[in-house]
């Protein structure tokens, strides 16, 4: 078993240590993370997850939303 | 014109939800097709142990790594937008998608990671069939991948195997198979890989034309026309079969979405095909107006394509909007007064279950499943609603049809000339080939407007039209990430091609 993880480790090691664009590419890869991971704490909180703490209640709200959008000239 | 464009928080996050899926369109279909050339010319390195073979896959798995490195994680974005603009939405499909989106996860997204690492790791470090098994592992499952996302997009096309649970607001899955079996998603799903494969082929083929313009890299340029030319060819076959099933399909389950791209407004017999055409931009639904301005039509086209019966009915949009009792079609206006009485029910149901009367609430749900198939009509307000912007679906389709026809024949000519060994001199075919790497992507672009544009105004058909779907935002909130996103996605767009220009002027490794 001990043998088989070494080699992987290496294996992944050297691949990375290897990689000639693929630094570019990674930097590129962590640094759109980076940005997304911010936005998303920022500007893209769930709206349902942060306005209410319960199912129940996050039920309710689109229930009540499915029920009072509904146009009264109907 | 601007003025005429209700920018609305809605609308907003519609602009902003189809630029985010259009940018991550760019990436996609060409990761799709891109990571099957890379196993076909490996295998011929494998069978036929010519290194050269060996350098031409090398050469185009770095191109593939640029695609992949830019284009990974612009999809989450989406999926940040579910949460965010489409919170009703979000909550109202989750017991569905989770499914889907968990199988992604755990079946093709671990298989393709898994063997990604050994694709480009282990040249050298594993034997020369195990490397082949990885890239063909890699092209399965960047393809199943897309399987669950076209399964969940089949199903808010045409939801199936799943009923309404009006305590949790929650449309639950009641036959997995169902969903996934969906000619819809089937349809979806082929003709969404065959064509992104067409797009790879173009790829391939529009680089290699360049490297033949510059008189470089001549014999690895030659043998990659070959193999994309041979697989650009094979897939627009497939593209044609399922291009042929999906138009069948939507004509039985979005007859709207058919209309609206023929900018057919009365149904007829024997119905023909609009094959180029302009639009009258002054018709609407219900008016005595022309709906086109000169058209040019292959007769009992449409018929055939639609019910594959050559004097069938077609409905057109007035059929589909008023009711045509004589074709036994049901109008807008009779659903929405169906779907009306679904919403009322639903309200009345959970007002009498709040106050404790079963039986009154047991009633009304009777009621509202006797209803719940129009539930999305409800929430129109006007018959003319239900109608998809016409002018788009018609132009985007036929901008999709047109390359979609014109791709194979430039395949065929690349492929011929190629193999005569006569294609060097013929300036104008390479010049066409290396333009055509762009259509690939207007064609492939266009070919969702008309998927998701014709669809409108539903979120999930016939169930939920996006002024529901919404989150309770302001409109100044999406506006704001509509133009950050806009800004990453230019700059990532400048990075993308900044790497692959500058990849693609080295080459491959000659020696």
């Amino acid at each position: 078993m001990m043998p088989l993880l070494k080699n992987t480790v290496l294996f992944y090691r050297d691949g990375f240590r290897s990689m000639v664009v693929g630094r570019t590419l990674w930097t590129i890869i962590l640094i759109k993370l980076v940005i997304l991971y911010v936005l998303s704490q920022v500007f893209f909180q769930d709206y349902l997850q942060t306005h209410f703490s319960t199912d129940a209640e996050r039920s309710e709200h689109v229930i009540s939303n499915l029920t009072d959008q509904a146009s009264p000239n109907n | 014109m601007i003025e005429s464009i209700d920018l609305t928080q809605v609308n907003w996050a519609r602009a902003q939800f189809a630029l985010t899926a259009m940018y991550h369109w760019i990436f996609v279909p060409l990761t799709l097709g891109l990571s099957f050339l890379l196993a076909f010319f490996e295998t011929l390195y494998v069978r036929t142990g010519n290194e050269h073979w060996k350098q031409i896959t090398k050469f185009w798995m770095r191109l593939f790594a640029v695609n992949f490195a830019i284009g990974v994680a612009t999809g989450i974005i989406l999926e940040f937008q579910f949460g965010t603009n489409w919170s009703n939405y979000s909550w109202i499909v989750g017991d569905i998608f989770g499914a889907p989106l968990a199988a992604e996860g755990l079946f093709a997204f671990f298989l393709e990671a898994t063997f990604f690492a050994v694709m480009f790791f282990g040249w050298d470090r594993v034997s020369k069939r195990f490397h082949l098994f990885s890239t063909w592992m890699v092209a399965i499952g960047s393809n199943l991948s897309a399987l669950w996302i076209l399964v969940a997009n089949g199903w808010m096309q045409v939801p199936v195997g799943m009923a309404f649970n009006p305590d949790s607001a929650r449309f639950e899955m009641q036959n997995f198979m169902e969903i996934l079996l969906s000619p819809v998603a089937i349809s979806k799903f082929t003709h969404t890989t065959s064509s992104s494969f067409q797009v790879a082929a173009l790829f391939v083929v529009g680089i290699s034309c360049w490297f033949l313009l510059k008189k470089r890299h001549i014999m690895t340029a030659k043998r990659s026309i070959i193999v994309a030319s041979v697989f650009g060819l094979l897939a627009s076959l497939v593209v044609g079969f399922t291009g042929d099933e999906g138009a069948y399909i939507v004509a039985q389950k979005q007859p709207m979405k058919l209309a609206a791209i023929e900018g057919l407004y009365d149904g007829e017999k024997g119905c023909s095909l609009c094959a180029v055409g302009l639009l009258n931009t002054d018709k609407q639904p219900g008016d005595d107006k022309e709906p086109y301005i000169f058209a040019v039509k292959l007769p009992y086209a449409l018929s055939i394509l639609a019910n594959r019966n050559l004097n069938s009915f077609v409905p057109g949009i007035n059929d589909l909007v008023y009711g045509n009792p004589a074709q036994d079609i049901v109008g807008v206006t009779d659903k929405m007064a169906s779907g009306k009485i679904a919403v009322e029910e639903l309200a009345r149901y959970k007002g009498f279950q709040k106050a404790g009367k079963t039986q009154a609430a047991n009633a009304a749900l009777v009621t509202f499943r006797e209803h719940q198939h129009n539930l999305g009509y409800g929430f129109l307000e006007t018959p003319e609603e239900a109608v998809p912007p016409v002018a788009l679906s018609f132009y985007s389709f036929r901008v999709m049809v047109t390359l979609g026809s014109y791709f194979p024949i430039l395949f065929a000519a690349m492929l011929f000339f190629t193999m005569r060994n006569s294609i060097e001199p013929k300036k104008w075919l390479l010049r066409l080939g290396f333009c055509s790497l762009f259509l690939g992507y207007i064609a492939s672009e266009a070919g969702w407007v008309v998927a998701e544009v014709g669809r409108q105004p539903w979120a999930i058909q016939g169930l939920l039209p996006v002024t529901v779907a919404r989150s309770n935002l302001t409109t100044a909130t999406v506006q704001t990430t509509f133009f950050i996103f806009l800004v990453l996605f230019t700059i990532l767009l400048i990075a993308e091609l900044g790497i692959m220009f500058k990849q693609i002027s080295i080459g491959p490794e000659d020696k």
